[in-house]
């Protein structure tokens, strides 16, 4: 039997990586990918400033502040690239890096405070998947449920934005406000992770599903699909691995499944992967050796009366080209007849070769 | 001031230069991101140098870290070759991973390693006095005082051997290749600077700050110059004043130093961001503005130009014709009025001389987009500069 609270934080995590894979491939998509690192460590004043202000320790008060602050900070990132000349990595490093000093300063500040019991504002740098609970479960899953709604509500205008915003302009869509609600429910996720994964590795979990995704489809709602999928996959795997050793902590390790995935994707999807693209190389190349085989074989046959007439193979040897098993696979094609050490073209292999740099095809 | 405040203080400076000397580059090379990987997938290549040495201050552990920064770089530009995923993405991919793998390591072996990860992303400079390099019993200062001077000093003798190169392959990669530098040597020797600098700072003052005095000064200063040499100078000063600045606000606050630096950096960006000249907020909302009120000038004349008829340019009929509200009339008519463009007379408005030629020479600068003609009242107008 899998204890209680085991089911809640794989449950927990498995809410969460659905919610950040379905909404970080809009993320991704829009090139946005490092935004969500920005704002995961720009979140950190905020839930300093509440405990501060409102000495609250009440976790949804804590993420209030974290989403506010995760908010403004990217508002800053957006006037500064658009007022300024500077480009968007350094928008998203000045913002990532100020914004979370001035977190560690009002952290370092709340802990010399004499009546402070602070206890438990770390979690969110590192983030503890173990402290979550089934009330922090529950507000993960009704959140997960209004971003699905949004997403389907709103699906054919955040398709638009994401693959020609001009054109959306023109016609007649608010860009500004579709642009705006895709960010906030980004901004959402992002702090809804926090607690489970920490500032630092907030951005990976946002990323890695949806890139992988990517890889498999060039369809918006199967990517979206798979990513929730990957994501929702990368939780419960990595809780499980994490709870089954000791000193393992969740987040690190949902992140390394998740990253595997990538890895996995990159290598063997059927349309983009690395390998296939070998695959298709090799055999173009391949196909090109035999090609000029061909040729050359052709450029000979074409001073005999009888493009049929039998040569010997030994002609070929100042050609370096060719082997047995390329010989073997022209004649397969029926290009060429082989018998004992000598080759002929047949009429077949005479017009390819003849056609071969006027016809593209 | 006691010593080892002077000493921190002399440390942080020191820093702040050093990281202000790549970032300049990373910032103007569109990189400023890749500082915050390396800062972080580092974890990784110190705890594995940490398990070999036991010596947290070892050459080998500080060679080990960097070759770990260099391979994210190298990884990073794999991925994005690969063109599977957006460049940014591909970062975002990277330091993560190794992040995670610095963090298991450590936490597997929690029992035996003194090393703690708060202390790498955060750093606590307050400790560095305490770290004192012994050499035959002799005390020869704070550890990390020569470390980092040790690699300020490098990275100026290479910023000053290599300026050309750098500013060539920064600004013209192609014209770099095509004079027979090597755009992809540059650049490598750039990201193993930005690595050594980011390793030998950490333990001082924390992965985050590292990016906050790359990344930010060089921000502050691109906003007020566009001279790399300026640059260069001039977000070091911003460094230094930001490190003395902070040193001593964390001491009143009694709060960490990193942070409390960190913050100072981010005023004084923000603070550059809403008035700096030309290319702050403020200038460039007044920019933007001004250039509305111009266009609706030359609308306005061009009306004026197109009818003969005096009724249709009466003054108290022009709400008729231009769908104006009253005070955007007025601003617009006050900047023809003051330039000397239109006259006013009999409740009439007529363009002058100057206004007519304007107008026309307008109008083919906008058709034909050639800039000769406008030099004179280029400087008078935003809206024909840049």
């Amino acid at each position: 039997m899998v204890d209680y609270t085991l089911q809640i934080i794989t449950l927990g995590t498995a809410v969460l990586g659905a919610l950040c894979g379905m909404l970080g491939s809009f993320a991704v998509l829009r090139k946005q990918s490092l935004l969500g690192d920005a704002i995961s460590h720009a979140s950190l004043p905020g839930i300093a400033i509440v405990f501060l202000v409102l000495g609250v320790k009440n976790n949804n008060g804590l993420l209030l502040g974290a989403l506010l602050s995760g908010l403004v900070s990217a508002v800053f990132i957006k006037g500064i690239i658009s007022k300024t000349h500077l480009k968007s990595d350094t928008a998203l490093g000045v913002v990532l890096s100020t914004f979370f000093g001035f977190g560690m300063l009002l952290l370092t500040y709340i802990q010399k405070l004499p009546n402070a019991n602070q206890s438990g504002l770390e979690k969110y740098l590192f983030g503890q998947a173990a402290t979550l609970l089934a009330s922090d479960v529950w507000l993960m899953s009704s959140i997960a449920g209004i971003a699905l709604m949004v997403v389907l509500l709103f699906w054919k205008e955040f398709k638009m934005v994401l693959f020609d915003a001009d054109y959306t302009t023109t016609l007649g869509f608010h860009v500004k406000f579709i642009d705006t609600l895709m960010t906030s429910f980004i901004v959402i996720a992002i702090v809804m992770g926090l607690q489970t994964v920490g500032v630092v590795l907030m951005s990976a979990m946002l990323l890695a599903p949806a890139a992988a995704a990517r890889q498999w489809t060039n369809k918006l709602s199967t990517m979206v699909f798979l990513a929730g999928i990957f994501g929702a996959t990368s939780g419960v795997l990595g809780t499980a691995i994490s709870a089954s050793a000791n000193n393992l902590s969740t987040g690190p390790v949902i992140v390394l499944i998740a990253t595997s995935f990538v890895m996995i994707s990159f290598v063997f999807s059927p349309i983009r992967g690395l390998l296939f693209r070998q695959i298709k190389l090799w055999n173009n190349r391949n196909d090109l050796k035999l090609m000029k085989t061909l040729l050359f074989m052709y450029n000979i046959a074409k001073n005999h009366e009888n493009i049929s007439h039998p040569h010997k193979i030994q002609l070929l040897n100042n050609f370096q080209g060719y082997t047995r098993k390329s010989l073997k696979s022209l004649e397969s094609e029926e290009l060429i007849v082989l018998e004992k050490g000598d080759w002929s073209l047949t009429e077949k292999g005479f017009h390819t070769a003849k056609n071969l740099y006027t016809n593209q095809s | 001031m006691t010593n080892a405040q002077l000493e921190i203080q002399i440390i942080l400076s020191l820093v702040a230069v050093a990281c202000a000397l790549p970032g300049v580059f990373l910032v103007l090379r569109k990189m400023a991101l890749i500082s915050d990987a390396i800062s972080h997938s580092i974890l990784p290549g110190i705890v594995i140098g940490f398990f070999i040495t036991q010596d947290l201050a070892s050459p080998l552990l500080i060679l080990m870290a960097t070759l770990t920064g260099v391979l994210t770089v190298v990884l990073v530009e794999y991925i994005q070759k690969t063109g599977l995923v957006k460049e940014d993405t591909a970062i975002g991919l990277v330091f993560p991973a190794l992040f995670s793998l610095g963090v298991i390591l450590i936490a597997r072996n929690a029992g035996d390693v003194h090393l703690d990860v708060d202390a790498v992303l955060l750093g606590e400079v307050a400790f560095a006095p305490f770290d004192r390099w012994m050499y035959n019993g002799i005390d020869m200062g704070p550890r990390s005082l020569w470390m980092i001077g040790t690699i300020l000093s490098v990275s100026m003798i290479m910023l000053i051997l290599f300026y050309k190169e750098l500013k060539i392959a920064t600004f013209d990669a192609g014209l770099a290749a095509s004079l027979g530098f090597t755009p992809i040597g540059i650049h490598y020797g750039l990201m193993t600077v930005s690595s050594v600098t980011t390793v030998g700072a950490f333990d001082a003052i924390g992965a985050i700050l590292v990016v906050a005095f790359m990344i930010v000064p060089a921000a502050c200063v691109y906003l007020l110059t566009t001279n790399l040499k300026k640059m260069l100078v001039g977000s070091s000063l911003v460094g230094i004043f930001a490190s003395i600045t902070g040193y001593w606000l964390a001491h009143a606050l009694d709060t960490s130093i990193a942070g409390t630096i960190a913050t100072v950096l981010g005023l004084l960006f923000f603070m550059v961001y809403l008035f700096a000249p030309n290319k702050g907020y403020i200038s460039q909302w007044y920019k933007t503005k001004q250039q509305k009120t111009e266009v609706a000038m030359l609308v306005f004349m061009l009306h004026l130009a197109n009818h003969e008829d005096e009724r249709e340019r009466n003054i108290n009929h022009l709400q008729e014709h231009i769908n104006w509200s009253k005070q955007r009339a007025k601003k617009v008519l006050r900047l023809a009025y003051q330039n000397n463009m239109i006259e006013v007379k009999d409740e009439v408005i007529n363009l002058t001389e100057k206004g007519l030629a304007f107008t026309e020479k307008a109008i083919s600068y906008i058709s034909d987009n050639k800039n000769s003609e406008l030099e004179g009242i280029k400087q008078n107008f935003f809206l024909f500069r840049g």
